[in-house]
């Protein structure tokens, strides 16, 4: 009889295991039928362009809607989107675009230059919240409207000349100005569909669940099952169709890396967002490894808050910078994922190189030490780091705890913080060493630059320093040429690292596995994803084995 | 009995209410705001969302606002996904939490009480060492290391099961429920094992062995409905602990359920989401509790005569 249950026992669980079997798997099902299964990192927030802001909502919203002006995968330069072409005035200062007369709304009616007009009106409508409204500030009074000191938009530097004819006005040369096309937040929606579930500002509508949303991009929404997966579908009213190759994308939200892998590893997903970064030598050894690493724009710093000692001197704060070994920090902690940083602006930001003032240099540091009155970290006041809780934040921490005690001889404590409160640390400016990373909006050295004008809102370092103000706000924006505007980012990237109100660690790296079966996902520095461009291959399989 | 109830609502009206109003203004006193990011947010902006969530009023007004909605049965739009309501979210992810939790709780129930017996019939011997050092094993193993572990070798080796979603493919339900309920089969096996053992040593278990039943009859005719009132007295909680505490099996196997909300509302200070998750949870509680007490009550006849005693 007690034999019986167990044996029973035992007989079930066998059963129901085999009977269920392992399932088909994604990637061979979707190679055959055209679908992608796209590891996309977290639930999106939502996919309306002006209330998002975020990497996983930025692949949903491109993939359903299209910049006047798209970014080359390849190269980043602006290519044709819903703007078949544009010229710009000789001063720099007024762009004309002409809409594509194919450009259609998912529901068939043309994209116009007035639903452009509508769109940034709602994007810049202080009611609207948008997070991003700033994207759009280079116009003509727009951040007036922003701010609510004008409340007539016909006042912004945005017109209708016709159906197809878009007239922007601009405050000053903004030669980055066509690569903001492409983001998001200046994208057009659909007014008639946002107007028939909600106001121009509403937050809380319907207009776009899958059956009511009207977009012009490349997809179009089929499915969205909250936490669970969406669903585009290839839109058949899109003016370069012919050039889509996919019948659509399946997004998941795979918050956990360590299960996203392991979803790529049974060939449920095709591409995954990132990779737990022990994984990645395993992945290496791989012959024709699926692991894709390339640079990021991004970089990771340490903030210095200028106005607290021991941190206030400029000599304790270049001490501490030259004291930090990032060869070794990059190698060993970052497992070769990252890319040494000496300054803010990453390397190569579309033919910018940012200056390297100094290198890993203990002897300077402990001189520089001594000179600002702690002579090999007697007298040391303490200094604490605040991180925001993350286990690779930690371990960098840790590393650059250890180096300035070896180097310095001095004490440092670590604190982490949840991630509501350090924000809030940080901006209340009560922390004196913060972590920080910064990515890129757009593919200039401006948008690494502007974070330390003296009244900058995510400055938080108290540098304040009106020649670099001057250069960044009025010189750059009126310089002649490619080559005279990035000379003078670099005197003025010079003359803010000589303060060094940062220590800038390293440059990132976007790291994700792509299945070999996908073409056409190009790395680059924007991790610009265009599902556009992407074809599967059903020929070419995963196969792990090591070499 | 139904005095009882209704006492025993009555009593869980202050507990939720305490509930709704400690959540309320702790999560309000925590640094940081739902629409602090690491970018800094235009002073205008900020005013709008602020506006557009009524968190321009005084906070008691919030408070009385929070309270009128919530009696209408509105728990507010999600701060975190603009256009979500916070109904509309549990809603979505209640029933898929729910059916893993009856997953798990069969299965926890199925195993827990079949340990539970092998072990009392035969105590002190290796048929009770064995289940209760598994037993013990699974109480301590917490899942996040069972569910990896589960994967690796039923959906990485064997390939007998999927190792994500819910629903999706066939089969996919099973690690997880597994996962999910083996702390609790553990200690359903203890609590039986418990259970049994006191029951079989009564007078009228050795009376019915005395005529000659034999031992399943002895087991399920006479001791087991006695036996298991500890474990239905745990299955309350235990329940209401499952749909709660699913977070860890949910983010492990890509379960779009309540869990991953119900932590992530609190990291993202999604002021409505905290609230309507807790208040949710916390009505759920009660309910469960008072369901296990009101079945412990009617299977136990010592309980039951209690009541009639009371009235």
């Amino acid at each position: 009889m007690r034999i019986s249950y167990s044996s029973t026992l035992v007989a079930l669980l066998a059963l129901t295991l085999s009977a269920c079997g392992g399932g088909e798997k994604n990637v061979v099902s979707g190679n055959a039928t055209g679908y992608l299964h796209y590891g996309n990192g977290a639930e999106p927030q939502g996919i309306d362009p002006h209330l998002v802001t975020g990497v996983p909502e930025s692949h949903i919203v491109r993939a359903l809607f299209e910049g006047l002006a798209v970014k080359n995968p390849i190269t980043l330069e602006p290519e044709p989107g819903v703007a078949e072409r544009w010229e710009i005035s000789p001063d720099g200062t007024v762009y004309t675009f002409f809409i594509n007369p194919q450009a259609k709304w998912s529901n068939g009616e043309p994209v116009t230059a007035s639903d452009y007009v509508w769109s940034w009106e709602r994007a810049l409508h202080p009611e609207t919240g948008s997070l991003y409204a700033y994207m759009l500030f280079p116009v003509v009074n727009a951040e007036k409207f922003a701010s609510g000191a004008i409340d007539d938009f016909a006042e912004v530097g945005i017109k209708s000349l016709d159906a197809q004819t878009l007239r922007i006005s601009l405050n000053a040369p903004t030669p980055y100005f066509l690569q903001l096309m492409d983001h998001y937040s200046t994208f057009a929606v659909h007014p008639e569909t946002v107007l028939k579930f909600g106001g121009m500002s509403d937050r809380f509508t319907l207009w776009t669940r899958p059956e009511n949303i009207v977009s012009n991009g490349a997809f179009t929404l089929k499915e969205w099952s909250l936490n669970r997966q969406i669903k585009v579908e290839k839109n058949p009213h899109y003016w370069d169709k012919s050039s889509v190759a996919l019948e659509g994308v399946y997004f998941y939200p795979t918050e956990n890396v360590v299960s996203e892998e392991r979803m790529f590893r049974s060939e449920q997903l095709h591409v995954t967002q990132g990779i737990p970064l022990g994984k990645i030598p395993n992945y290496r050894a791989v012959q024709n490894s699926p692991y894709v690493q390339a640079p990021y724009l991004g970089t990771y710093y340490y903030l210095i808050n200028t106005k607290k000692p021991p941190v206030d001197d400029v000599r304790v704060r270049k001490a501490l910078s030259y004291a930090i070994d990032r060869d070794t920090l990059t190698r060993t902690v970052l497992r070769d994922t990252a890319i040494p940083a000496y300054s803010i602006t990453p390397p190569d930001t579309l033919g910018y190189n940012p200056p390297k003032l100094f290198s890993f240099d203990p002897e300077q540091a402990r001189a520089l030490l001594a000179e600002a009155g702690y002579p090999d970290g007697q007298g040391w006041p303490g200094l604490e780091i605040t991180y925001n809780t993350n286990e690779d934040h930690r371990k960098i921490a840790v590393a650059v705890q250890q180096m300035w005690k070896d180097e310095l001889g001095i004490d440092v404590s670590i604190t982490n913080q949840e991630w509501k409160v350090y924000l809030n640390t940080v901006s209340q400016g009560e922390f004196q060493v913060a972590r920080r990373g910064w990515i890129g909006d757009y593919v200039d050295a401006n948008n690494f630059l502007d974070l330390f004008l003296a009244n900058g809102g995510n400055n938080n370092t108290g540098y304040a320093n009106a020649e670099f103000d001057d250069i960044i706000l009025n010189q750059a924006p009126k310089a002649a040429s490619r080559e005279e505007r990035y000379q003078l980012f670099f005197q003025a990237e010079t003359m803010m690292m000589q303060e060094m109100p940062i220590i800038p660690f390293y440059t990132y790296t976007s790291k994700r596995l792509i299945h070999p079966s996908v073409n056409g996902i190009y790395p680059n520095l924007m991790d610009s994803l265009n599902l556009k461009y992407v074809r599967l291959d059903p020929n070419q399989r995963l196969d792990l084995t090591t070499e | 009995m139904l005095k009882f109830i209704l006492l025993r609502m009555a009593q869980a009206i202050p507990v939720v209410l305490a509930v709704i109003t400690v959540t309320f203004f702790l999560v309000r006193a925590a640094p940081g705001g739902p629409f602090d990011s690491e970018k800094a947010v235009l002073p205008e902006v900020k005013k709008a969302l602020e506006a557009q969530y009524k968190l321009d009023v005084p906070l008691t007004d919030q408070y009385l606002g929070y309270l009128a909605d919530l009696a209408d049965g509105d728990l507010g739009p999600s701060f975190k996904y603009p256009g979500r309501s916070v109904n509309e979210i549990l809603a979505s992810g209640l029933p898929v939490t729910a059916e893993l939790g009856v997953y798990a709780l069969c299965f926890a129930l199925f195993i827990g009480v079949l340990a539970g017996i092998l072990a009392a019939l035969r105590p002190n011997t290796k048929q009770d060492y064995v289940p209760m050092t598994l037993a013990m094993i699974g109480i301590c193993m917490p899942s996040f290391l069972l569910g990896p572990i589960l994967i690796l070798v039923f959906g990485i080796y064997l390939e007998w099961l999927p190792i994500s979603g819910w629903g999706d493919l066939p089969g996919d339900k099973i690690l997880p429920s597994i996962t999910l309920g083996s702390a609790y089969a553990a200690y359903i096996a203890r609590l039986s094992r418990a259970g049994m053992l006191e029951i079989l040593s009564q007078d009228y278990i050795r009376t019915a062995r005395a005529k000659g039943a034999s031992d399943s009859r002895v087991v399920f005719k006479h001791a087991l409905r006695g036996g298991l009132i500890p474990v239905i007295a745990f299955l309350g909680p235990a329940f209401a602990g499952l749909l709660a505490g699913s977070f860890v099996v949910e983010t492990i196997f890509q379960i779009p359920g309540l869990g991953r909300f119900y932590v992530q509302a609190a990291f993202n200070r999604d002021y409505t989401m905290i609230l309507g998750t807790t208040v949710f949870l916390s009505v759920l509680i009660v309910i469960f509790n008072l369901i296990s007490d009101v079945l412990a009550a009617w299977m136990d006849p010592r309980l039951r005569t209690q009541f009639s005693k009371a009235k």
